[in-house]
């Protein structure tokens, strides 16, 4: 079904079963911005499983979307789908914009150019106040009600909606990566010259797998502010692209379920964590030096190897 | 009041000045990067760390143990320098034969734990530190009033960028290390211990960065974010400049702290930003940089 081997359909029905239960269990916001932050490393991890290149900027599709679902719900009365919808867009269309820049450098050039472009964003979020509200970021969005009928301020109600986000996220980049598409990617990623040779474009695979994670991050940084009610500065900040590389790294690049695993454990460390204070960036930073140094699989990519099945 | 462009001149002289100094930490940071990128393929984000700790180094050696800004300019590089000599023993070393992304990622963590660990102890306000008594004080050019300060940043500055360029470029130390740099395996099978080498350029790089870092304390406020704050605007300097040419860096650091300068008096919202729009377009011109070799 989907593609799905019979250990990754095992591991999907734990995770539906999951997020059925998980709202019970601990703070719903919680789970949701776990949701949310998963939806944002499939993009990044596309990127890095997929195609091999490393952004560095992923914050700014992110923020873009959160900001543009914030104006649209708050001051032009969009239904919170058709603002998250919006947000995706725009996430997607600002990844083209870019794509067409950096598509055709390579790693760390790759990685430092979206990092600057990405700045350009931050910039222009800290002085464009009207839309984005500066400092003070976007405050008060309204839940509202979904398809303008069904009321969202439950937290329950909410959740549901994002857990449908999730999951067809989650499917479709399922779908993508064992695509006919997906395939020629894969080869572009193994060897790029003779993908060429083939007759292959390598370039537009890799700028439609640039702005389909573009659009992931602004549908992922969407639904977290519709689920927060606010957007702030921080959504477009370089730690946010550093978060969501950690959470990549951290589940196991070019895993399936490794991106909800390193969203889970980044969110409830910041969560539970935080009265530490800056704390929470040191032990982020050794994470990432651990990461690097003895995890380089990552907890879902360690695990796939131990049962010697992709995960 | 002599008026250019339609600016008051003394305005635009002074931000001229403030860009100059600008340019000057970009220079000593992309001189620095490119330095090591150029031995060790490793992009050191923990380049602008190394650089806030220089300035904390020499808050504390006033601070705790009396020692003069003079003495610091010469013992916050040593010990920034012995701490990048510790890092690349310890960790960078394990990393040389993977992918260079992991380079990146593993001093990105590097910069975190250092970032964070002082903002615990000195929150992200930071401290304050005064330039020393030499050096207060403001000259009158006559056409513009210069704080004595930012000229001895500014003539510092030179004298360190020159002098690196010429250790890289016209010494025999220099050669080496470009020779190192070009087939590391011929050299050291000339009898030249390149690991020792390598970890030495690394202390170099990173020693250059805390200079820079002695060089700010006084200027801007000694905080654990002033050298992410400034990391990200170095690494659009390096793209622009090009990868591995410690004069193309050099050129590009000040030029770039000009035109931000220029573009503070004449279109102020477009100062934060003009860095990276200069990237992009270079970058559609010139991809491999405008000092560097294609890629």
């Amino acid at each position: 079904m989907f593609g799905f081997s019979r250990a990754q359909l095992f591991s999907f029905g734990i995770m539906l079963a999951a997020i059925i239960v998980a709202p019970f269990i601990f703070y719903p916001i919680v789970v949701m911005q776990v949701m949310c932050f998963a939806i944002f490393a499939m993009g990044a991890n596309l990127l890095m499983g997929s195609i091999g290149l490393l952004s560095l900027g992923q914050s700014a599709y992110f923020g873009v979307g959160g900001y543009v679902t914030g104006y649209l719900v708050q001051s032009m009365g969009f239904t919170p789908e058709l603002g998250i919808l919006a947000g995706g867009l725009a996430g997607a269309a600002l990844g083209a914009v870019f794509g067409w820049l950096v598509i055709r450098r390579q790693s760390i050039y790759f990685a430092m150019i979206t990092l600057a472009l990405a700045q350009i964003v931050y910039f222009g979020a800290v002085q464009d106040v009207n839309v984005t509200g500066g400092e003070n970021g976007i405050q008060g969005i309204p839940r509202g009600a979904l398809f303008g009928q069904l009321s969202l301020n439950a937290d329950l109600s909410m959740y549901a909606l994002t857990a449908v986000i999730f999951l067809a996220c989650f499917l479709l980049v399922h779908r993508v990566i064992h695509s006919p598409f997906g395939q020629v990617v894969k080869a572009i990623r193994e060897n790029e010259p003779r993908a060429i040779s083939l007759g292959y474009k390598a370039e537009q695979y890799k700028l439609i797998i640039f702005i389909l994670a573009a659009a992931l991050a602004g549908i992922a940084g969407a639904t977290k502010a519709q689920v927060m009610g606010i957007e702030t500065l921080s959504d477009v900040g370089t730690s946010t692209s550093g978060l969501v590389v950690l959470i990549v790294l951290l589940g196991g690049i070019g895993t399936i379920f490794g991106p909800l695993i390193g969203a889970l454990i980044v969110v409830a460390m910041q969560y539970y964590l935080a009265p530490l204070g800056a704390w929470v960036v040191v032990i982020q930073g050794a994470i990432f030096i651990a990461c690097v140094l003895v995890f380089r699989r990552g907890l879902v990519g360690e695990l796939a190897y131990r049962v010697k099945t992709a995960l | 009041m002599i008026m250019i462009f339609g600016k008051p001149a003394p305005l635009l002289f002074g931000q001229l000045l403030l860009g100059i100094i600008n340019g000057s930490f970009y220079a000593m940071l992309s001189m620095g990067l490119a330095i090591i990128f150029g031995l060790l393929n490793i992009i050191n984000f923990a380049h602008g760390a190394m650089f806030m700790i220089g300035a904390f180094v020499t808050w504390g050696l006033l601070n705790y143990l009396g020692i003069n800004f003079w003495f610091a300019l010469f013992l916050s590089p040593l010990i920034v320098g012995a701490l990048g000599f510790l890092l690349e023993a310890t960790v960078i070393r394990r990393i040389y034969k993977l992918d260079i992304l992991y380079g990146l990622l593993l001093t990105f963590g590097i910069a975190q734990v250092l970032q964070g660990g002082l903002t615990n102890y000195y929150g992200s306000s930071g401290v304050s530190y005064d330039p020393p008594d030499a050096l207060s004080g403001v000259l009158n050019l006559g056409f513009m009033y210069l704080p004595v300060y930012r000229g001895f940043v500014i003539f510092a500055a030179v004298i360190i960028c020159g002098s690196v360029w010429f250790l890289i470029e016209k010494t025999k130390l220099g050669a080496l290390l470009r020779a190192a740099t070009e087939n590391p395996s011929l050299v050291q099978s000339f009898g030249v211990n390149v690991p020792r080498l390598i970890a030495l350029t690394f202390a170099g790089g990173v020693a250059l960065a805390a200079l820079a870092g002695v060089l700010a304390a006084p200027l801007y406020s000694v905080n654990p974010d002033m050298g992410s704050e400034l990391i990200n605007t170095v690494f659009a300097v390096v793209v622009i400049g090009g990868m591995g040419s410690i004069g193309g860096a050099i050129l590009t650091g000040f030029a770039l702290g000009i035109i931000e300068g220029f573009t503070d008096v004449f279109y102020p919202p477009g100062s934060a930003v003009v860095v990276f729009v200069v990237m992009a377009i270079v970058l559609l011109a010139r991809p491999a940089g405008l000092f560097g070799k294609a890629a």
